[in-house]
C-alpha cells in the first residue's frame, strides 16, 4: 500500500452524525435491557442475566480503548501504561465497595475490611477516609488518576521524552504499581485486592437490576467519552495534537506549548482509563494487582490498533471484537489465547496498519465508482465556508 | 541592480548576537559569532556547508543553547532564556531547509494552525474559525497560488507548492523578523524567480534573514549579505562587496 493520505476522522456535528449517536444509543441502552427484562428467557432472542455484566465489561474496554487512542491515535503518545490510570480507578471504586460492606465481613468488623483485621490493624489508613461517601469515591476516580497522569506527564514531556522511550517508561510506571499493589503493607489487600462486595448505592451488587443498572451506567459513560473525545479531537486543538503527531518541533516554532497540549489531553485520557476502571470493578466483582500488569497495557494498544488507531469508531470496535474473541477463545482453547493475541497484532501490523476501520475506508474509496484520481474530501473537516 | 533596493533600514537593532559559542563534541559550529540585523533589514547569510548558518538560525529560535554569548531580540528580550513557543510568539518565524508542513492536515488547515491567535491549550479547544480569520485564510490561500488545493492534505502537494505553504504560514502570522532557511532549495527557476518577489514584497513590511547558497537568488534579493565561515563573520556588506572580498573568493566565492 503506497502513501495514501486519508484524512483522519475529525468529524463535523452534523445531523448524519447525531442520528448514528442516537441509534447506537438506543441499541445499546434501550434494546439490551428490553431483551434482557421484557423478553421470555427461553426466547431466542433474550439476553440471559449473565450476559449483562459481560457486556459490561466490554463497554468499560471501549471506554478504556477511546482514552488511548486519544494520546495514541491522536497525539502520537503511545502510553503501555493505560491499564495502570484503570486500575487506579478501580481501586477507587473498590475501596468504596469494600466500605459498604459494613458488619457483613467475615470478621464482622464495623470500620476495618477484613484484609485489615486479618493483617491486626487497628484503624483505617488515612487513604482509606472517605471512601464510604459515594461522591467522594466518584471523585476519586477521576482525580487519582488525574493527578498521577499530571504529574507523571508533566515531568516526562517536559523533558522531551518521546517515542518508545516514552512507552517505555509507561510501561515501568506500571510495572512498578504492580509490584507495590502485590504488598500487603500498601493497605489495598495486597496479592488478593478488593473483592466480596455486597452493595452499591445501597443496591445488592448481585441482583439482575443492579446489574443492569451498572451496565447502563457503562453505555452512558461510553457515550459521554465519546463526545468528549471528538469535542477535543474536532476542535482546533485537535489539529494541534495531529500536528505534534506528525511534527512535534515544527508545532513549537508555530509558539503553541506542545508540552501543555500532551498534558492536557493525557490527564483527559487517563481520567477517563479511571471511569472505566470504576464501571468495570462493580461488574466483574473484584480489583486486584494482576490489572496493573504490563501485559494489560499492551493488550490495550492491540485492541486499538486492531479497530483502527485515529478513529474513535475503530478503537471501540477493536475492543469489543478482541475481547469478544477473548472470551470465547479462552473457553474453547484457552492455550492458543496468547499465540493468536500476538499473531493478530502482527498481523495487524504489517497487513492493516490502520485496523479494521482504516481498511474498510481505504475499499470504500478505490471502488470503481468513486471519480478517479480524486482525492478523497476529508470527511467532515473542518472547510472554508 | 540597485544595492539594498527592499531593505529600509531603521537604525534600531532587532537581533543582536555577540560573541556566540556552540560546541558538538568539541567541533566549534559557532565560533565567537557576532552579528547585528536592525529592524526592517532585509540580509541574506551565505556561507560553504558547515560554517553554520542552520546553527545560527537554531540558537535565534530556541532550539540550540549557546554555550556562550548573547542574544537579544529588540534590545532586552533574552532569547537565550526562552523555549521555541515562546521565542515564535514574540514574533520570530521560521522556515527550514526543508519543507515541514504538516501533511495530514488539510492546506486550511495548516494555515488556521499558523494564524495569529492565542496559543493556550484550553483556548484553542475552544478557539472558533470567525469569518475574519476565515478570511485571512483564504487571502493567504490565493496570495500563495494554493486556493484550488485548499482541502488538500498537505502531503499531497508537490515540493514547491509545500514551500510556498510554509512562506504562507510564515505570512499569515504577521512576524516582526523572518528567518528563512534556503527558501528556494529544490525549487526550478520560474518558482524561484516568484518567491524572490515574494520575498522583496514581504520585506516591505517586517525583517527578514534569508539563508541562501543560491547566488543568483542572492543577486536578485540585492541585499546586504553576511558571508559566514567556520562559525564566524568573514565579511559583510554588499554583494559585488563581498564577492571582491580576497578572503571569500579563497573560502568560497572561488572554489
Amino acid at each position: 500500500m503506497g502513501v495514501r493520505f486519508q484524512a483522519e476522522e475529525r468529524g463535523a456535528w452534523n445531523a448524519r452524525f447525531w442520528t448514528g449517536f442516537v441509534l447506537a444509543g438506543l441499541v445499546l441502552g434501550l434494546l439490551v435491557p428490553l431483551l434482557n427484562r421484557w423478553v421470555a428467557p427461553d426466547s431466542p432472542f433474550a439476553v440471559p442475566d449473565y450476559l449483562v455484566p459481560l457486556l459490561g465489561k466490554y463497554l468499560c474496554y471501549a471506554i478504556l480503548a477511546l482514552s488511548l487512542d486519544l494520546v495514541w491515535g491522536y497525539a502520537g503518545i503511545l502510553s503501555l501504561g493505560h491499564g495502570a490510570f484503570f486500575a487506579l480507578g478501580g481501586y477507587c471504586m473498590g475501596m468504596y465497595l469494600m466500605r459498604q460492606i459494613g458488619t457483613r465481613g467475615v470478621y464482622g468488623n464495623p470500620l476495618l475490611p477484613d484484609f485489615m483485621v486479618f493483617l491486626n490493624w487497628n484503624e483505617l489508613p488515612w487513604f482509606w477516609w472517605g471512601f464510604d461517601h459515594f461522591a467522594y469515591a466518584a471523585a476519586m476516580v477521576m482525580l487519582v488518576p488525574g493527578v498521577f497522569a499530571l504529574v507523571f506527564g508533566w515531568l516526562a514531556f517536559r523533558s522531551r521524552v518521546t517515542g518508545v522511550y516514552l512507552s517505555i517508561i509507561t510501561q515501568a510506571m506500571t510495572y512498578a504499581l504492580w509490584l507495590a499493589f502485590f504488598r500487603n503493607d500498601m493497605g489495598f489487600g495486597g496479592n488478593n485486592g478488593l473483592t466480596d462486595y455486597k452493595d452499591i448505592l445501597g443496591w445488592d451488587v448481585h441482583l439482575p437490576e443492579t446489574r443492569l443498572g451498572l451496565y447502563l451506567a457503562s453505555v452512558v459513560g461510553l457515550g459521554i467519552a465519546f463526545l468528549v473525545c471528538r469535542f477535543i479531537i474536532a476542535s482546533k486543538l485537535g489539529r494541534v495534537l495531529l500536528a505534534v503527531r506528525d511534527a512535534e518541533s515544527r508545532v513549537r516554532f508555530l509558539g503553541y506549548s506542545t508540552t501543555r497540549a500532551k498534558l492536557f489531553v493525557f490527564t483527559v485520557s487517563a481520567v477517563f482509563a479511571g471511569i472505566a476502571g470504576a464501571l468495570y470493578v462493580p461488574q466483574v466483582g473484584i480489583i486486584n494487582p494482576s490489572e496493573f500488569s504490563p501485559g494489560n497495557s499492551i493488550e490495550i494498544a492491540i485492541w486499538v490498533s486492531v479497530g483502527g488507531r485515529g478513529t474513535l469508531i475503530g478503537a471501540m470496535l477493536g475492543a469489543a471484537l478482541v475481547n469478544l474473541a477473548k472470551t470465547w477463545l479462552t473457553g474453547a482453547a484457552p492455550e492458543i489465547w496468547l499465540f493468536f493475541l500476538g499473531g493478530l497484532f502482527v498481523l495487524t501490523t504489517l497487513a492493516f496498519p490502520r485496523g479494521l476501520v482504516g481498511a474498510l475506508r481505504y475499499l470504500r474509496w478505490t471502488r470503481p465508482s468513486a471519480p478517479a484520481g480524486a482525492v478523497p474530501a476529508p470527511a467532515g473537516a473542518k472547510e472554508p465556508s | 541592480m540597485s544595492p539594498v533596493a527592499a531593505a529600509r533600514p531603521t537604525g534600531d537593532v532587532l537581533l543582536y548576537l555577540n560573541g556566540v559559542t556552540v560546541s558538538f563534541d568539541g567541533f566549534k559550529a559557532l565560533n565567537d559569532l557576532s552579528l547585528v540585523v536592525e529592524e526592517g533589514e532585509l540580509r541574506t547569510i551565505i556561507g560553504p556547508n558547515g560554517a553554520g548558518k542552520t546553527t545560527m538560525m537554531d540558537v535565534v529560535t530556541g532550539k540550540t543553547r549557546p554555550d556562550m554569548g548573547e542574544v537579544f531580540f529588540r534590545g532586552n528580550e533574552d532569547l537565550t532564556r526562552l523555549d521555541e513557543a515562546e521565542i515564535a510568539n514574540l514574533g520570530i518565524g521560521r522556515k527550514f531547509q526543508r519543507p515541514t508542513v504538516f501533511e495530514n492536515l488539510t492546506v486550511f488547515e495548516n494555515l488556521e494552525l499558523a494564524l495569529a491567535d492565542s496559543r493556550g491549550t484550553w483556548r484553542t479547544l475552544f478557539a472558533s474559525l470567525t469569518p475574519e480569520r476565515r478570511e485571512r485564510i483564504a487571502a493567504t490561500l490565493s496570495r500563495i497560488g494554493l486556493a484550488e488545493d485548499s482541502r488538500k492534505p498537505a502531503g499531497a502537494l508537490s515540493h514547491g507548492q509545500k514551500q510556498w505553504l510554509e512562506i504562507g504560514m510564515l505570512l499569515i502570522h504577521d512576524r516582526q523578523l523572518l528567518l528563512l532557511d534556503e527558501p528556494v532549495a529544490g525549487m526550478t527557476d520560474r518558482e524561484t524567480e516568484e518567491t524572490a518577489a515574494l520575498i522583496l514584497d514581504l520585506a516591505q513590511d517586517r525583517t527578514i534573514v534569508v539563508v541562501e547558497h543560491d547566488m543568483a537568488f542572492v543577486r536578485s534579493l540585492g541585499a546586504k549579505v553576511t558571508v559566514l565561515h567556520e562559525g564566524s563573520v568573514l565579511a559583510e556588506g554588499s554583494v559585488e562587496h563581498v564577492q571582491n572580498h580576497p578572503r571569500v573568493i579563497e573560502v568560497y566565492l572561488g572554489r
